[in-house]
This record gives C-alpha cells, structure tokens and sequence, in this order.
C-alpha cells in the first residue's frame, strides 16, 4: 500500500493522545516488516580468554564477526566474573580499536622526555635495545636494569629478568597501593592477603569499610558479593570522608575527619572490649597479647576520640555495636589502595586485630581459606645461559630491592626510583624496563620522578597506548592488546581453585608484538634466548597444561577449568589455621616491639591543612582503572573527565569566590602548598563531602599529547602530589598529605 | 497496550543493589553497536539531605516503554509504535528525524542516531525473541536488573514487584511507564 509523507502525517495526527488508537495504527504499520534490526554483535564466533583492563582477570567471552571483536560479555563458568563483566571489561573493545594505539616501535629522536620519535623496524628497536642493556650490564653489572611492571603480561619481562640476573623488579601495585596492609596482616596473621583478597563478603552480616569505596572501586566480584550481602541484610558500616556510593547503603556512614582513622579503630575497640562483644572463645584460642590490647585501649573511649574524630560518642558507639554484634560474620574488609598518611601499617594492623577480635579469621563472612589450582611450571632445560659476572662482585645486601624497610615483603617501586639517584642506595640503577605501568601518574613527587629518569643510561617502554611515560622513553615497544595475545595461565587462589587461558580473539593489529614475542626476541638478541626454549606461547601453554594432565581443548574451549572444591572455613569444616610462627594472631607485636616500632596501634595527629587550604583525596571511579582507561572510547563516553568534589557549605565561602559562589560545572584550578597549578578541572559542588577535603578521581589531566582524547581532560591528583610521607615499617609512600586551595580557572596564579 | 503475543514486557531495577558502575551503559552500547555519543541507558544518582543527613537512590534508567507512552502518540509518521510485549520501538525507515517524540518524552530517552533517525532502548528484543535477556540486564555485575513478562504472575519481575515496594520516575506524566525501580 503506496502511501505519500502527508498521510504519514494524517495518520500520526489521528492517533494523537490516544495510546490504543496508536497500538492499532503500530499493528497496521508493522506491515512493512520488522523494525528491530538484529545488531549482529554476536557474531560468528566466541573465544574465551580472561580480561587486563584492570588486575582482577575476569573471565570473558569475545564475540567476533568478520575478524573484528564486536562485544565481551562475562564468562559463566568462570568463577571472578559469573559471567558479568565491569564496565571496563565490557568496553576493552574501545582499547584494542583506540585509534591512538602505537602502531610500529620508536626510537627517542630527541632529548629525553620530548617525545619526538622515530619509527623503526622491530628487527632495529629490539637490536637497539639489547645493545643499550648489555652496555648498562658490562659498565655496571646486571643488576644496574631494573624492571617496573604490572599485568599479566608482565611474567615473561620477569622470566627476562631472573636470566638476566637483576633482582630489582618492583610494581607501584605495592608500595603505592595495597603495601601496608600485605605488612601488617603478614605481622598480625603471618601472611599478607595477595590479590583477589581471600574475604568472603557475600556471607558476610556486617561489612565494614574503612576509607574503600567498593562499588565505586569495582572489583568485580567483590562488587557481585556485595550485593548478594545486601539483599541478604548485611550491614554495611563505611568510613569515608566521603558519602560513598557505599555510604549510601550503609547502616552507618561516619564522615570521618582525614586521617584520624586509628583513633576511630582504637574507640571502636573500647567499645568491643569493654562491653565483651569480641570472641572470647576465638580470641582465646587464636591471639596473643589480648590484656595488653584491652589496656591499650581501655582509655580510647568514643568521648575520647570525639574531638580528633569528627564523629559523635553515640555513632561509634552504635557502629562499634553492629560491628561487633555480627561476629564472626563480621568483616573488616582490608582495603587496597591504602597508602595514605605514612603510618598506613598500623592502621592496617588496628584493623586486623579488629578483625581478629571478631573471630572472623577463618570463619563464613570473614577472612576465608583460598586454594590455587595446582600447576607445572614449563620444564627449562639445564646449564642455562647468565651474563657474565661484573668485574667487581656486588655486596649481598641488595638496598634497591627492598629499600632497607625490615618488613617491606616485595620490591618498592619507589625503592627503585630512589636508587636511580646517585648515592641513595649500594648501587645505582642505570636502566629501566617498564612494562605496563605508567610511572607518571603512579608515583608521588613528579619533579623528582622527571629528575630520576634524567639520570638513566637507557629507559625502554613496552605498552599499548602512549603513555605519559613512553613519551619519556628511548626505545618503544607497541604491544598487542590482551585480546590479541596469549598470556600465561591464570590461577590465582580462590574459594574455587581454577586456571583460566588468556589466548588471542583477532590477529594483533598495525605492527604491535605479543609480549611474549618481545621478550623472546630480545633474549635472543642478548645471548639468554636459551630461557625461552619453545617455538611460541602457545606450545609454551600446551606443555604447561600436558604437563598438569588438562584437557588443552576444553580449556581452550571454555577458557577456564575449576578444580576439586576445598573447604574454606570453620563452618565448611576446616580448622581455623593462622601461618604464624606460634600459630596465634599477633594482637600485640613483639616483632614490631623488636623493630622499634608501636607494638600496637598508636593515633599519631597528622599534620593539619594551612589555613584555607583542603586536603587533597583521591580515589576511583567504576568506569576507569587508574589512567589507563581514559583515552578508550567506550569508558570515556560516560565518565569522560573528573571533578572536583568542593562541600556545599564551603563553596558558599570559599575564598576568591566572593563575587560569584562557586557552583557545579565551574572550571577551578587548584593549587598545592609548593605552588603547583592542576590542569583546569570542572568542579563538582556536593553535600557529599566534608569541608575540610576535597576529593578527585585519579588518572586524569593526562600530559601525553599523542593520547588524542585524554589529553587536557581533567586534573591529575599525582601532579599535585608533590608530597609524600613514608610509612617506616614497610615504605609505602602516604600520599594524602597534599594541601590545595582552590582558584578559578583563568585567573593569573 | 499488550500487543499480539499477550505479553507485557518490563524491567525491575533494584536501587538497593545497584552500584551505579554504568556495565550496564557499557553492554547496551556494544550489544548494539551503538555510535559515539548515543546512549540508550544511564545512571542517575539522585541525593537528599544536606551533610552529614544524606540519603541517595542509584538508578540504572532507559525507556520506560510507558503503556501509556506520548512518544507514539506525538509521533507523526507512525515510526514510533508499541511492539510485541508492549515494547516501544522506533522504525528508522519511517523515522524523519522531526524530534517530535523527543519533545514528548518526559524520561529524555531518546536521541537523534547519526544516521537521521531517533534512536533509543529496545528492550534488546533481537534478543527477548532469541530467549536471552537484555543486555543490560545479562551484564550487571550485581544483577540490580530483572526483565519479563509482568502479564505472566510467575515471571520473576512479577515476583519482585509483589514482594517490593517500588516506585516508577514522574508518575505524574501519567505515562505508565513499564520500568520499575524497587526501593
């Protein structure tokens, strides 16, 4: 039936404001065949492989038509995505498309950190490369390379790294991230808790967060298990400056005063113990140093941390009741990005004996047993090949690695930086690899981080985007995505053991390499190729899991295998076991004692913000992993800069803003106590925030030009983070001791 | 306005569970090859209160494929019609592109698709048809959402809706909507 645009529109006026007349007309219209066109996203074909737009690796199903990804969804089977994905994981095809991805290896052109590059063949970056290494080893020994890395994809760098014979590999994962609390859980229950955090937060019927802001850091099956704890009625108690997406769920929010949170712990624990809601039975059995605990804390009441806190008697009071009430279901989730005010490990341990004066080691909804997935290592053959020893032998004492921290339990990132400046450490370092972290925006003090890499020989970037920090290398190396490699084995413990297969969805685009490829090529080119003896990694994969006795094409198939179930808690009928040397959870800490340090937790005030200046917070949003999302299409559609959190109440007074009150949408620079100017960023006017802080997603105000839709968007927390505190028992840098004021972008400084 | 199958689709959104972590944003967008700038869902986080008294709801929003919907009605051309299960659908070959129904809608659902026509949620019905869930829904990682046929009491979204206080955005446009947010 032929019909011209006017009696379209005949029609439309006619079935105006009647929804049924119009259900007739849709039906008659629905004549001309169907309007939902199939997107043809699922595609022809669907390989598993596990997902690195962040650390978790979850399970992932790409979905491919016509050699080209067309969506990843979650992986049922596997068991940290139950077959839903993180916003990141869902948008990675944003990554492998980025139109900005380094296509072909660069050369340095120009000097150091100007980011004038030259494009060359693999064959003569790689030969580049090798030939600066070697130099760097025969001058100085081939412990002056250090290694920087994070993902997955770093295992073959470390491999490149033990043939080598560098101990010096170190991740900002560590000592500007989760190091203290790996510390003082490693003192208090003798093992640190590693990544994914053995907790079990789905069984849980308190969860307390201290200064984490799950849901909006989105740890994806953290999140999953969150929520099955709420619909179950778990209370949520949140500590947070900040009124969380958390927060909002919780029976008891306490906007805590930036760091006081010990005196907060040392009240909660008052309350616990003097009104016996600890597990006496647990902490009877399990823990040493209980009476010299109760004594510590028998004067911290909540009238006493009342003032240093910010939070009313009544609130501790009642928190401490609901935290203690739900024991041993009650979880004092560990955190992980906790470096925040240079005595980060002993808020860490106040909140590991709070933990285990709740019982809730080993027990259902607490810290549970976890078990990897037993596997092979690749059979290397013997009488492998080092590079020759340096003329002079090295001392034994190796202060790079761990920085001289007596409990620093891994390599600090910062340790490495520190001796790359002449005369921090028994040696200097002379060379950096960095494989996949981007040093710009990790590391506190930028000056300083500008001033260190000026005194390398050699700085080799291996990534995917160009990052800030490949603009400051001499060689670069494009990798391919992780949706176009294979990895190794993934199996980390778990409540269910499983192993998982990163393996490649599409050929890797413009001329980017497999790490693995890199790696092995290299160590050819330096005499180590005996290290790397398979022809790929896929042969090198094949014979890890013949080697284990698994069935190669259902992992392939399915992309993970689970093992034998194992029993997780008390509850499940496994004894409550703690790694210590005596078996007992250090409530007191005779090493500590022994060390010099606090053997218990003591509040120490920190440092007061100048007048009318805002401490500086920072944290995360779901959409982004530190600055590595920002530039990918898909991420930055929703979340595609960051704000400035500003109190409403202060905003109304702040100064300089007299004339016209600060509002939402209103572009502000911001400006720490050295004087150095943020980006202009947008600010965001909330009552969702104290006024004494101010608050920012990190991993914007990107500097590298070549990132063509991050750049300029934004504001960089790191920039202003020109200072650091550092926790004396492990190193961990504390960066939430940066001050700003506020100005209106614009306006001369 | 249930349509020639004799079902009503429609979706339960669990403000208590949900995040706000936009998965479900994400999914939507490559599900259906959605170009940049268009969405055809969002967050909402909508907050009450001055500091420290603060409450806050978190909404995963799309269409609401109202029952009573003043998009088709606005619509001249008869792009804009109500589908199998009541779902709200735009044809792009009848679509000129006029806004009419952007106009109309009280939700700011839809948008103007590069290719001229308007564009907006679906209810992923390529895949209802196939027996899947929607996207979104498929994705969420706390799995805040629940999609089916509230003309059939068993169906899980029924079963929520009877055991949950719920509320629907702008009752007062009188639209009818057919998306549920469980409080």
């Amino acid at each position: 039936m032929p019909l011209t645009r006017r009696s379209f529109i005949q029609i439309g006026a006619a079935t105006a404001g009647a929804a049924a007349a119009s259900g007739l007309a849709t039906r008659w219209w629905g004549l001309d065949g169907d309007p939902v066109a199939d997107p043809g996203t699922e595609g022809e074909r669907v390989v598993p492989t596990y997902c690195e737009l962040c650390f978790w690796g979850c399970g992932q199903l790409a979905h491919v038509r016509g050699g080209r990804v067309t969506k990843l969804v979650g992986n049922p089977a596997h068991p940290l995505s139950n077959g839903r994905l993180c916003p990141r994981g869902a948008g990675a095809t944003g990554l492998l498309y980025d139109p900005d991805r380094l296509r072909r290896p660069l050369v340095r052109r120009a000097r150091r950190g100007e980011d004038v590059f030259e494009e060359v063949s693999w064959d003569a970056a790689l030969n580049e490369t090798g030939e600066h290494l070697l130099e760097v080893a025969r001058r100085h020994g081939p412990e002056a390379v250090a290694l920087f890395t994070h993902g997955s994809g770093g295992a073959w760098w470390k491999t490149f790294m033990k043939a080598w014979g560098s101990p010096n590999v170190g991740a900002p994962s560590y000592a500007q991230c989760r190091g203290p609390r790996e510390a003082a859980f490693t003192v208090t229950f003798g093992s640190p808790l590693g990544s994914p955090e053995p907790i079990d937060i789905a069984n849980a019927r308190c969860i307390t967060l201290v200064g984490s802001h799950l849901g909006e850091n989105m740890h994806n099956t953290q999140v999953q298990e969150l929520a099955e704890a709420v619909e179950r009625g778990a209370a949520l108690v949140v500590v947070d400056p900040r009124f969380s997406v958390a927060a909002s769920k919780a029976k008891h929010w306490l906007p805590v005063k930036p760091g006081t949170d010990i005196a907060l712990l040392l009240a909660w624990m008052n309350v616990i113990v003097q009104e016996k809601l600890y597990d006496a039975e647990f902490v009877a059995a399990h823990t040493v140093g209980f009476a010299e605990l109760a004594a510590h804390v028998a004067d911290r009441t909540p009238e006493w941390a009342h003032p240093i806190t910010g939070l009313h008697p009544d609130l501790i009071r009642a928190s401490a009741r609901t935290i203690g009430g739900a024991r041993p279901a009650s979880l004092v989730h560990p955190g992980r990005h906790t470096v925040w005010y240079g005595d980060d490990t002993q808020r860490l341990r106040a909140m590991a004996i709070l933990a285990a004066l709740l019982g809730s080691w080993g027990r259902r909804g607490g810290y549970v047993a976890t078990t990897k997935f037993p596997l092979a290592p690749y059979p290397l053959p013997d009488g492998l090949p080092h590079l020759p020893a340096p003329a002079a032998p090295r001392p034994k004492a190796d202060l790079p690695k761990a920085g001289g921290y007596p409990l620093a339990t891994e390599v600090l990132a910062s340790g490495l930086c520190d001796a790359t400046r002449p005369g921090h450490a028994l040696y200097d370092l002379k060379a950096w690899i960095v494989y996949g972290c981007n040093l710009v925006q990790a590391m506190p003090d930028r000056k300083q981080l500008v001033e260190t890499l000026q005194n390398l020989e050699f700085v080799v970037a291996v990534d995917v985007l160009p990052s800030e920090i490949a603009g400051w290398a001499d060689v670069v190396l494009p990798e391919a995505t992780y949706l176009e490699r294979h990895d190794d084995l993934s199996a980390p413990a778990w409540k269910r053991p499983f192993v998982a297969i990163r393996q490649p969805v599409v050929e890797p685009l413009h001329d980017s390499r497999p790490g693995w490829w890199i790696v092995k090529e290299l160590a050819g080119k330096v005499g180590l190729g005996a290290w790397f003896p398979w022809k790929d990694a896929d042969e090198y994969l094949r014979t890890r899991a013949q080697k284990q006795g698994l069935d190669w094409a259902r992992l392939t198939a399915d992309g993970v295998i689970l093992g034998a179930p194992a029993p997780t808690c008390e509850e499940e009928g496994l004894p409550v076991s703690i790694p210590t040397e005596d078996g007992k959870a250090h409530l007191r800490s005779a090493e500590l004692a022994a060390l010099g340090f606090d053997p218990l937790p003591v509040y120490v005030p920190q440092e007061e913000p100048p007048q009318g200046m805002l401490r500086l917070l920072s944290g995360r949003a779901p959409t982004h992993t530190f600055g590595r999302t920002v530039n990918n299409r898909l991420l930055s559609e929703p979340f595609p800069e960051n704000e400035v959190w500003v109190n409403a109440d202060l905003a109304r007074s702040l100064p300089g803003f007299e004339e016209h009150p600060l509002a939402s949408g209103d572009r502000v620079v911001l400006v720490n106590q050295d004087g150095i100017r943020s980006t202009p960023v947008r600010a965001r006017v909330t009552e969702r925030i104290r006024g004494d802080c101010v608050f920012m997603v990190h991993g914007f105000g990107q500097t590298a030009r070549k990132l063509r839709r991050a750049y300029g968007k934004g504001a960089s927390d790191s920039a202003l983070t020109s200072r650091y505190k550092v926790d004396p028992i492990m190193g961990g840098t504390g960066m939430n001791v940066n001050f700003v004021r506020i100005e209106r972008a614009g306006e001369a400084a | 306005m249930t349509a020639s199958n004799g079902k009503r689709y429609g979706m339960a959104v669990d403000t208590n569970r949900c995040v706000g972590c936009s998965a479900c944003v994400i999914a939507c967008k490559t599900e259906n090859a959605l170009p940049e700038g268009g969405f055809r869902d969002w967050v909402v986080q909508e907050t009450w209160g001055a500091f420290p008294e603060l409450a806050m709801q978190i909404r995963s929003e799309r269409c609401n494929h109202c029952s009573n919907a003043p998009c088709v009605s606005a619509c001249p051309t008869g792009a804009s019609h109500v589908a199998e299960g009541g779902v709200v659908l735009v044809n792009a070959a009848k679509c000129t592109g006029c806004k009419a129904c952007i106009a109309s809608c009280p939700y700011g659902a839809r948008w103007v698709h590069p290719d001229g026509h308007v564009d907006k949620c679906t209810f992923c019905l390529h895949r209802v048809r196939a027996g899947q869930d929607p996207a979104c829904v498929s994705n969420c990682p706390t799995r805040a959402l629940a999609f089916g046929d509230l003309a059939d009491p068993g169906s899980r979204v029924s079963l929520l809706l009877r055991q949950r206080r719920h509320e629907v955005v702008k009752p007062e446009a009188g639209t009818n909507p057919n998306v549920f947010f469980l409080v």
